[in-house]
């Protein structure tokens, strides 16, 4: 009678905890995956990369691990080369990065992750590249791609060029040289923005490449370098992660017969409407050839897409309840939106389910 | 009886065989210091030697494919590259020594023989403050603040100036007008932003003085007071007994503390590194107002040295290896030039 009344008691206490944790657990965290709370998440999570991902990166870790106390996430912005190294040599549970893999590194990636499904491409980040300008009063020009090319390789020198008057009707456009901003260091933005021009205009005579390739106007180290130059100087323009275009003026790039600003929904349009890549390791590999000529409509395919490579299968229950719970995280609106807030990149939308429904598919054992 | 005692007691602590080791071990920990630093300054040259190596010895095609920044055509391989950057680091430096040197030997003069003893003072510890500046505060500066007010003094004087080589703009169009008759083409000249060389040179020259005036300061103080009062006695006026008695006699301490500075100003990275525009294919440019037309080694390995890859790695270190030999060099010519005119200097 006597122990019966307190095993009673016990029970209560205990379900009025459970019952308290339940409502602090709704009440003050962002719980991004509900159906994962019945198995709690611990341990290292472990990723390399591409740094365009660093402050997205940073802004999921800290919302992922408020939800989950007990996982650590590390992220080391080591470039996309070497992250991608890092994944093959089994360092890092998944890389970042902003190329896709090579055919090489498509097998490598076959005996370093378990089973024979090798590794796959999952696009958690698509950012607009903007281009833009500092000229007084001026907050917006169109420009064709022949046009952008010709004033980045130096063949158009003054704002009031013909060719720039001719594709905007009714601007003043001041008798002023155009002095040129790019990236000094290499970077992953310069790599989409010369592949945009090499694609989409016969006038760019160089190939795609992190490293600027002529030397026409003045380098910038890094994004904030670039914005610098062209916020402290009247007559420059530049290019850079739309994230950090402020109050500077912004080229809207021809598409088809129209002129498209940047956006975000522009950015997500391009990548959708591309095709995948030949290569690609089956349908759950969503390794996008970017169509930077395309002509969907407001698609605005200056674009920088970064990927997460991670394996098809992880045999560690533990890792691989990690990486997909967390990368549903990175694919969820919620987690786009996180990241669209601290470095300014577009929800990846209707993507995001189709990601989330291939990480279901990831196999353990 | 106890003064006694007392004064015997320090001959006594160091007495016999223990003032011995202590004489010994003191000798010993001296020479470990020196040694210690030949040890290092070989490492060091191991170092550089050993990771340089892939990328010396690696023939260009395969270096290309490795390293973005290289490629497998004239002028932009790693030994053009190299030379260019090589060309870079000298121009800014001699432009920075060419600025600072004359005003130091002028602020150490005045703080030395001109002003009054309090005023003397309170520059000498100014002017220390200078040196106590972190570089990349410099670069802040120089880039926000200091080029976009000099921008306007940068186009004036290239305006003024560009029929010579050295003082030209880039060549941003060329028009072509009729006069009389004939066609004229003129070519238009930009020093763009600003961040060119000499921007960077007067930033890094700001950096040297305080190191150069201190040494001359040092010099010129220790000038034999009897060779200045005999100057003096003779007739001379200030200004003469500065020429004959105080520079002949503090010339070498001068020529060290000038090497010094240049020292510094080879190696300085992270000032050039915010302030100048680098190019971005090697150039070998005269003009010191031409933007995107100069780079430093140590501001180069800055830019390059995050995204690169183990070769990427290794070539960076054959550059480091470059400033290195130039630093040596520099120093052992101070040195030479130092040994050499000491013997007739007065010094002795």
């Amino acid at each position: 009678m006597k122990i019966a009344t307190r095993i009673g008691a016990v029970a209560s206490a205990a379900a009025l905890t459970l019952a308290l944790t339940a409502c602090s657990d709704s009440g003050t965290t962002a719980t991004p995956s509900a159906s994962d709370a019945a198995v709690p998440l611990s341990g290292e999570l472990n990723g390399a990369g591409a740094s365009s991902q660093e402050k997205a990166s940073e802004a999921w870790r800290a919302e992922f691990q408020n939800a989950h106390p007990a996982v650590t996430l590390n992220y080391d912005p080591v470039g996309s080369g070497g992250g991608r190294t890092q994944f093959l040599d089994g360092a890092v549970s998944y890389a970042g990065s902003d190329s896709l893999m090579s055919a090489d590194e498509y097998a490598t990636a076959v005996t370093r992750c378990d089973g024979t499904d090798g590794a796959i491409h999952l696009p958690v980040y698509i950012s607009p590249i903007a281009i833009l300008f500092n000229l007084e009063g001026i907050s917006s020009l169109n420009m064709s791609p022949d046009v952008i090319a010709q004033v980045f390789d130096g063949q158009i020198t003054k704002w009031d060029d013909a060719a720039i008057v001719a594709e905007n009707p009714g601007v003043d456009l001041p008798n002023l040289a155009i002095t040129v901003v790019h990236r000094s260091d290499e970077s992953g933005t310069t790599k989409n923005f010369t592949d945009y021009l090499a694609k989409a205009s016969e006038a760019w005579p160089y190939d795609a490449s992190g490293e600027w390739a002529n030397n026409v106007g003045e380098g910038g180290q890094g994004t904030s370098g670039v914005i610098d130059l062209v916020t402290g100087t009247n007559g420059t323009i530049g290019y850079a992660d739309a994230s950090r275009a402020g109050a500077l003026g912004a080229v809207s790039i021809k598409v088809g017969d129209d002129w498209v600003p940047f956006s975000p929904a522009g950015a997500a349009a391009a990548v959708s409407a591309s095709p995948l890549a030949e290569g690609a390791n089956g349908a759950n590999d969503l390794a996008y050839k970017l169509d930077r000529t395309t002509t969907a409509d407001g698609a605005y395919p200056l674009v920088l897409v970064s990927y997460v490579i991670m394996c098809q299968q992880y045999d560690d229950a533990a890792e691989r309840a990690l990486v997909t719970s967390y990368l549903k995280y990175v694919a969820s609106d919620e987690g786009q939106n996180v990241a669209s807030a601290a470095a300014g990149s577009s929800p990846i939308g209707p993507l995001g389910t189709r990601i989330e429904g291939i990480l279901d598919e990831i196999a353990a054992g | 009886m106890s003064t006694a005692t007392e004064e015997r007691a320090p001959e006594q602590a160091f007495a016999g065989p223990r003032r011995d080791i202590l004489n010994r071990g003191f000798a010993g920990l001296s020479r470990g210091a020196a040694i210690t630093i030949l040890v290092t300054l070989a490492l060091v040259a191991t170092f550089l030697v050993k990771e340089a190596l892939p990328a010396l010895t690696a023939n260009p095609s395969d270096l290309a494919d490795q390293v973005d920044w290289l490629k497998d055509e004239p002028g932009r391989s790693l030994w053009p590259v190299i030379a260019s950057l090589v060309f870079g680091t000298v121009i800014i430096a001699s432009l920075a020594l060419a600025i600072a040197a004359p005003v130091s030997y002028g602020i150490a003069l005045f703080i030395s023989h001109y002003a009054p003893r309090r005023m003397a003072a309170g520059l000498g510890y100014v002017i220390d403050l200078l040196a106590a500046i972190p570089s990349v505060i410099y670069g802040l500066w120089g880039a926000f603040i200091f080029i976009p007010a000099i921008l306007p003094a940068l186009e004036w004087i290239e305006r003024s100036f560009n029929w010579l080589p050295f003082l030209r703009g880039r060549v941003i169009a060329t028009e072509t007008t009729m006069v009389n008759g004939q066609e004229v083409v003129t070519q238009v000249f930009s020093v763009g932003t600003g961040r060119v060389a000499l921007s960077a040179g007067i930033v890094l020259a700001i950096m040297i003085l305080p190191i150069i005036t201190a040494v001359t300061r040092e010099v010129f103080l220790q000038t034999p007071v009897l060779h200045e009062e005999a100057a003096l006695a003779l007739g001379a006026t200030r200004w003469e007994m500065i020429r004959m008695a105080v520079i002949p006699f503090g010339k070498p301490g001068m020529i060290g503390a000038t090497m010094l500075g240049l020292g510094r100003a080879l190696g300085e990275t992270m000032a050039v590194f915010m302030i100048l525009s680098p190019w971005s294919i090697p150039r070998f440019s005269v003009s010191v107002l031409e933007p995107s037309a100069h780079n430093t080694i140590a501001a180069n390995i800055a830019l390059k040295f995050p995204e690169a890859n183990s070769m990427g790695v290794s070539a960076l270190i054959a550059m480091g290896l470059a400033l290195f030999v130039i630093t040596l060099a520099v120093n052992m010519l101070a040195r030479w030039i130092i040994s050499r005119r000491s013997e007739f200097s007065g010094a002795n």
